[in-house]
């Protein structure tokens, strides 16, 4: 049960920070990608100052901690490995990102907002993800 | 606007901090959306954090944040792009929030070099989107 509450929360609170800082808004993304336009930083204040709350948690709090408090275990990502994989589902988002202004954070967020474009925006997501689970790995194949 | 930028960073570290704290999940948005749609039965708990993600706005509302952004886009640039992030973003094993935040932070190269890779992808394309 508690790993609904905290995951409810945890989400709220993540939801509030992609509406209060701008990132929902589709002009601040494609406006901070436009860098010989007019540029906004938005984008950039945000990863920083995400990444210096995430950082010292991630690395100093995290190895001294052996379980988390509801829960078996951390869960990371095991995989290390930088492959074509990586590269071309990197950059295929890239040019989606680009293309919409919009990422699965504030797709969902902008849920909220009753948009018909971003309902529109996240059933082409979901449909992109089955597509990429039916393409042949490129491990296998090499 | 920069102010409620950083404040709003700050409050997505502080949630990526507290999901791996209480839960020891990763806060990788397209992951767990792709949990909460695909994986339910296993992962319900995903579907939770999702309906969290809608409820932000309503919260910076009762707040007096800031108003609702008006989406004006072309369809197609909202169809294609949609496809192109779900396609990317399980090929690539994360999005803006799993690689550019949470990876970062764990110091991942891979995160890394997908995040640079991203922003490179998506800065040609606003810039041959300006030459059409």
């Amino acid at each position: 049960m508690m790993i609904y509450i905290t995951a409810l929360a945890t989400g709220a609170l993540f939801g509030a920070g992609l509406a209060v800082s701008g990132m929902t808004d589709p002009a601040n993304i494609q406006g901070f990608l436009e860098i010989t336009g007019a540029w906004r930083p938005h984008l950039a204040l945000v990863m920083l100052a995400a990444i210096a709350v995430a950082l010292p948690f991630f690395q100093w709090v995290l190895p001294r901690l052996s379980k988390p408090v509801y829960g078996a275990a951390f869960l990371s990502p095991l995989s290390t490995a930088i492959d074509s994989r990586l590269i071309t589902g990197a950059a295929v988002f890239g040019v989606g990102w680009g293309l919409s202004g919009l990422c699965p954070g504030p797709a969902i967020t902008g849920i909220a907002y009753l948009e018909p474009q971003i309902f529109g925006f996240l059933a082409a997501m979901l449909i992109g993800m089955k597509i990429a689970d039916r393409l042949p790995s490129p491990s296998a194949k090499a | 606007m920069i102010e409620m930028s950083i404040f709003g960073g700050l409050l997505i570290g502080l949630a990526s901090v507290c999901l791996m704290l209480f839960q020891g999940r990763i806060a990788g948005i397209s992951s767990i959306v792709y949990r909460a749609i695909f994986h339910l039965k296993f992962e319900s708990w995903a579907l939770t954090f999702v309906i969290g993600l809608v409820l932000g706005p309503l919260l910076v509302a009762a707040f007096n944040g800031p108003a609702a952004p008006v989406i004006d886009l072309a369809w197609w640039q909202v169809l294609l792009g949609g496809v192109l992030v779900g396609v990317g973003s399980r090929l690539g094993s994360g999005c803006t929030s799993g690689h550019g935040v949470c990876g970062i932070a764990r110091g991942s190269t891979r995160s890394i070099v997908a995040t640079l890779t991203f922003m490179a992808t998506g800065v040609i394309t606003v810039f041959l989107m300006g030459m059409i």
